[in-house]
């Protein structure tokens, strides 16, 4: 298993998204997999950028992105604020335009997108997020 | 990602391309935030030549659909939206928000 750090900034999305594109094609999913799987890692990173450091310019993320067997295992290691994807709020999403809101969305997208997402917290080690989906 | 901005008598075209992920949204943003200022509330948003938006761009849309359509003022619409962002705005229960136009025409003549 491969592990690569990222600068904990939004201009290495694209990298990110392309790394998770590489592994999955390899591993035979659908262009309509890859994308949701693209969509699902970037909202990822993109909470542990903004919510996780909060801004903070040197931090960094751990990835890993492998098949297992028909499954493709996407981990991101942070060493941030602790976050509980469990507890956050599942957006309305039959509300009108007003009362919409936008926090949220991203991890109610990681789960949609994805057919496991779970969330491990250590004061040592920090925060490992583990989305997986199966080809198919 | 690119976006160009077409002034009509009715309405703004937006035309963007590439991406819409975190690193370019506040861009997206800025460019109707700015039509918004203007006292242009009547916006069409081009996203045929879009590959990839994340809801970062979908946070944009909402705001700006909000500014928009405050005091019955204008209304922002899509045209082209490609398939996979489709499917993602679906998921988000996004597409009842906005309606949406198969070419720039029927847009642009909605207003």
């Amino acid at each position: 298993m491969s592990k690569i750090t990222f600068p904990a900034r939004f201009e290495y999305l694209d990298e990110i998204r392309d790394l998770v594109a590489q592994i999955a094609r390899e591993g035979g999913f659908t262009e309509k997999e890859v994308y949701s799987l693209q969509l699902a890692a970037d909202e990822a990173a993109s909470n542990i950028i903004e919510h996780a450091y909060e801004g903070i310019a040197d931090a960094s993320i751990d990835i890993t992105c492998d098949m297992q067997d028909d499954t493709l295992v996407i981990t991101m290691r942070d060493t941030g604020k602790s976050f509980e994807p469990s507890k956050v709020k599942q957006p309305n999403l039959n509300a009108g335009l007003s009362e919409r809101q936008i926090g949220g969305l991203g991890v109610y997208l990681m789960r949609k997108l994805m057919d496991e997402v779970s969330y491990e917290s250590n004061s040592t080690t920090g925060n490992l997020l583990t989305m997986t989906k199966r080809r198919g | 990602m690119e976006i160009t901005t077409q002034e009509f008598k009715h309405c703004d075209l937006f035309k963007v391309k590439g991406r819409v992920d975190s690193a370019t949204a506040p861009d997206f943003s800025k460019a109707l935030e700015k039509a918004n200022k203007d006292g242009r509330f009547k916006l069409v948003v081009d996203m045929s030549d879009l590959e990839y938006m994340s809801s970062a761009g979908f946070r944009a849309l909402l705001a700006t659909q909000r500014n928009c359509k405050r005091y019955n003022r204008g209304e922002l619409v899509l045209v082209g939206v490609p398939e996979r962002i489709r499917e993602a705005l679906e998921l988000a229960g996004f597409t009842e928000l906005f309606k949406t136009f198969d070419d720039t025409i029927a847009a642009v003549g909605s207003f």
